[in-house]
């Protein structure tokens, strides 16, 4: 049954270069763990090792207790869907979801009990016996999550199950995917560089780069608490401004480019002052006010529940700002006063890019 | 560690095909090369063969003479195969469908039935000569030599360039002829400027197949050459020939033509390689309905063809049934000359399947192990392997024939005049095409699939049989029936080959047409064409496909 992952120190190298240099992961049983990056970040790479499909250059792979390293794919007993669904083309969809059980030699009459029963599961028990060549995309990625699922696999791994999806479908799919798993409890490796999508079906999720790991914690964690800017950046959308360490009665605050000071209670009072520090503000973080930075508005979208403008501060920066539709509007070219939430605004050091927020823990 | 012991697993059978090539192709012909300046029984070296060769007007006549024929016959059927694509792809013709099934069962019919069906027609006695002699009272004497050599390879070898240029420009996106027409460059000019240079690496490709089959065509000058002789006939008679046995001069002819054609192999590579030109078609090219001349003009031209190409055949069917009296054929039909053939060539019969369908057999598995190693675990002994299974290409076949004469009829490896010499000759012939169809298919075919079925259990062997092969044996299947198809019909190695008990349909109906045994011969030539397009349109229903990869 359904497992923990356990990886130390892996190294994956492809000839001289080496891609992953050196990186430890616990995934929980049962766990939806998500791996997310920019294409090239290794996460593939990583998950590839896990499946077995790439050599492992150094460190150990755990499921459990048992060392993977040396195990061939095929006894590993991983469930595996594609990008690319990987759907047999030669067999139906019965044939293909029994596929793995065949070879465990499983018998009728469980065999097609099993299978009849996945093909509910993911709801395409109409299409048992038709060839993949007629079939849509979703339908072909439902075949291929049931044959992966029907083997109850101790470990699911998913590389961009959805990218090759439409948009509408892509979402239906996530939320298929997300019960499957749910009722199943499988320990699930999710690979995606779609950050929206890893909110959305994420228990927690690495933001990963270059091969290394960003950041590990729940969606909501990384999404208000990101550990630097890069995975601050990475995540939603943000703004980031100069600033200035101080304190301010004891309490640390910062200095603004214009000179103003704001008190950020969510800071480390540690932090010395005069530190170079970078402000990272979400565009629903921003707001309208009577007193604040100087802007004027250049460009304004409508979003149906919210505008979106685009704002030039009188430093010359540009600045995406979100504002509720029932707030009042702004014209463009209008002169506007703008101001922010200090107590959720993040804050990096400058140079190290490392956040200098209470509420991260640092690894 | 389990990879890397299944890792070994591929370089073992990468290592056994290689092996096989070596002993069945590498080491015959660099016996040729060797027995070219070598003699085995006096142990010296000279270049006694090559300077014999190169002194007498009567052997490099016969290297310009097969120059000369082949190089016009190449030109000539890039015209009008060329032509005649693109007429059928632009414009609607009646009996397309008919036009290309025609074009096919002409390309895989066997070279010389042509050969022999004109000069029934035309030649001194042929039908048509006596008609236009007593019409215009003169004294045509009929085609032989130069022209009718051309006129056979035009007739027989137009569809090749044909069925190639098709495939050509239905890849061709009918917006860049919309395009260069919006913009004022139509007709001819079109043609010239646009379409012409899309579909050239094709044409180049067509050309180069069409040039080494015509250099390579032993049946159609020995027939209708008369005095016209040309390389692959002279290699036959100095090494099999009546009058003279010169196993050292046949080697030094076989090492010149090898020269040539690499030489043009390498001029295509070099030039397709300048113009390699990548072509997806979102929205093919449509035929389009013409009207007035041009319609009847493009029906003429289609249908003229269809006839001539018809014509070979329908000669050798109908006088398969015509009674004969001794070379004769007399009046009155019946199926005397088929009783005739099997009662006496039934063993040519039988050969003629059993070897096609064991060389078909070794073809596959070969062919599909080597593009599996090649495309999947590539190393370097696979990039050698992959490079040497495709010299076959520019080894004629009566080289190819004499190479493995040279290597085998002397102990320790007496295999000369058993059944696995011929077989082992089809094999060298045919594998190159398989193994690049199978590997073009294995390239399509995304990994992640045989990754797929190793996550559900499948070790790589159970991988590659139950997933792999299956996945591949759809796309390998239509150039295995085309391989069987020429196989079937393949003379020039197999006529250096055989003996009594190994004997083909082809090399009987070669050997009947020399002893004026017409009917037999057409009764053997029916069958070996009726089992093409039985396969062909066997094939054709049970796909729902209308065309096949040549």
């Amino acid at each position: 049954m359904s497992v923990t992952i356990k990886i130390e120190h892996a190294v994956k190298k492809f000839g001289s270069n080496t891609v992953i240099k050196d990186l430890s992961l616990t995934v929980e049983q049962g766990e939806f763990f998500t791996l997310l990056g920019s294409s090239g970040c290794g996460k593939t790479t990583l998950l590839r090792m896990i499946a077995g499909f790439n050599s492992i250059e150094g460190g150990d792979f755990y499921f459990n207790d048992k060392r993977i390293n040396d195990m061939p794919p095929y006894k590993r007993n991983i469930g595996m869907v594609f990008q690319n669904y990987a759907i047999f083309p030669h067999m139906n969809t019965f044939n293909n979801v029994a596929f793995g059980l065949k070879q465990q030699k499983v018998r009728e009459p469980e065999l097609s009990r099993r299978v009849n029963e996945m093909l509910e599961t993911v709801q395409i028990s109409e299409l048992r016996d038709r060839m993949p060549k007629n079939m849509s995309g979703g339908q072909q990625q439902r075949i291929a999550l049931a044959r992966a699922i029907v083997m109850q696999p101790d470990v699911l791994l998913m590389d961009e199950p959805l990218s090759n999806l439409d948009a509408k479908l892509r979402v239906e799919m996530r939320t298929a995917i997300k019960h499957i798993q749910n009722a199943c409890k499988i320990t699930t490796i999710y690979v995606t560089h779609d950050q929206e999508e890893a909110l959305a079906i994420s228990d927690r999720i690495a933001v990963m780069r270059e091969g290394v790991i960003q950041q590990v914690g729940a969606p909501i964690t990384i999404y208000q608490h990101p550990a630097n800017l890069f995975v601050a950046t990475f995540i939603g959308q943000s703004s980031l401004m100069d600033a200035t360490a101080l304190h301010v009665d004891g309490q640390p605050a910062v200095k603004l480019y214009d000179g103003s000071v704001r008190v950020l209670p969510g800071m480390r009072a540690d932090i010395a002052d005069g530190t170079a520090l970078k402000l990272c503000i979400r565009p629903n973080e921003f707001h309208f006010a009577d007193e604040g930075l100087n802007a004027s508005v250049e460009e304004r979208v409508f979003f149906g529940d919210t505008m979106r403008y685009t704002l030039r501060l009188d430093n010359g920066q540009v600045i995406e700002i979100k504002q509720d539709i029932h707030q009042p509007l702004a014209q463009i070219g209008e002169k506007v006063k703008l101001s922010f939430r200090s107590d959720v605004v993040n804050a990096f050091d400058a140079h190290s890019e490392v956040s200098v927020m209470k509420e991260v823990v640092q690894a | 560690m389990k990879k890397r012991r299944f890792l070994n697993g591929w370089t073992l059978i990468t290592a056994a095909c290689f092996l096989f090539f070596l002993f069945f192709f590498l080491y015959p012909i660099s016996r040729i090369f060797i027995n070219s300046v070598y003699n085995f029984e006096t142990g010296a070296f000279s270049m006694k063969s090559f300077v014999k060769f190169f002194t007498k007007r009567y052997y490099t006549n016969t290297v310009w003479n097969s120059l000369k024929v082949t190089s016009l016959a190449t030109l000539s059927t890039a015209f009008f195969g060329g032509t005649l694509a693109y007429l059928a792809r632009t414009i609607r013709l009646r009996g397309k469908r008919v036009l290309d099934i025609v074009m096919l069962i002409s390309v895989l019919s066997p070279p010389f039935i042509g050969a022999y069906s004109w000069i029934v027609l035309l030649g001194r006695a042929g039908v048509v000569t006596e008609f236009i002699n007593k019409l215009f009272g003169i004294q045509f004497e009929g085609i032989y030599g130069f022209s009718g050599i051309l006129l056979v390879f035009t007739i027989k070898l137009s569809p090749l360039v044909y069925l190639y240029v098709s495939g050509a420009l239905k890849n061709l996106d009918n917006s860049l002829n919309e395009a260069s027409e919006s913009m004022g460059c139509r007709g001819v000019r079109k043609i010239v400027t646009v379409i012409l240079p899309l579909i050239l690496p094709t044409l180049l490709a067509s050309a180069l197949l069409v040039f080494m089959r015509a250099l390579a065509d032993f049946g159609t000058p020995m027939l209708i050459g008369e005095g016209y002789r040309t390389l692959p006939v002279l290699i036959y008679n100095s090494f099999i020939g009546e009058v003279s046995q010169d196993h050292s001069f046949a080697a030094a002819i076989s090492v010149i033509i090898v020269a040539f054609t690499t030489a043009i192999f390498l001029l295509q590579r070099w030039v397709a390689g300048r113009v390699n030109i990548e072509m997806s078609s979102m929205n093919p090219l449509e035929p389009k309905k013409a009207t007035g001349i041009r319609n009847v003009l493009a029906h003429a031209y289609a249908y003229v063809f269809i006839l001539l190409e018809l014509l070979p055949i329908i000669v050798v069917t109908f006088n398969s049934f015509q009674n004969t009296q001794g070379s004769m054929f007399v009046e009155g039909f019946s199926l005397t000359s088929y009783v005739k053939a099997f009662n006496s060539m039934g063993s040519s019969i039988a050969n003629t399947y059993m070897y096609s369908i064991a060389a078909l057999f070794i073809i596959l598995v070969i062919g599909i192990l080597v593009s599996y190693s090649s495309v999947r675990r590539p190393s370097v002994l696979t990039a050698v392997l992959d490079t040497t299974t495709m010299f076959p290409y520019i080894i004629p076949g009566s080289v190819l024939g004499i190479s493995m004469l040279l290597a085998f009829n002397k102990p320790p490896l007496t295999l000369s005049g058993t059944a696995m010499i011929i077989i082992a000759a089809y094999v060298i012939r045919r594998l190159p095409y398989t193994i690049r169809s199978s590997s073009a298919i294995l390239r399509q075919i995304s990994p992640s699939v045989e990754e797929a079925s190793q996550s559900l259990g499948a070790n790589g062997a159970e991988t590659f049989v139950k997933v792999t092969v299956p996945m591949m044996i759809s796309g390998v299947l239509p150039g295995a029936l085309m391989s069987w198809m020429s196989i079937i019909s393949e003379l020039s190695a197999s006529i250096m080959l055989y003996v009594g008990t190994t004997k083909t349909m082809t090399i009987s109906i070669y050997t009947e047409v020399i002893r004026g045994n017409f009917g037999v011969a057409s009764a053997l030539s029916t069958i070996l064409i009726l089992s093409t397009i039985v396969v062909l349109l066997t094939f054709f229903k049970l796909t729902g496909r209308s065309e096949i990869e040549l």
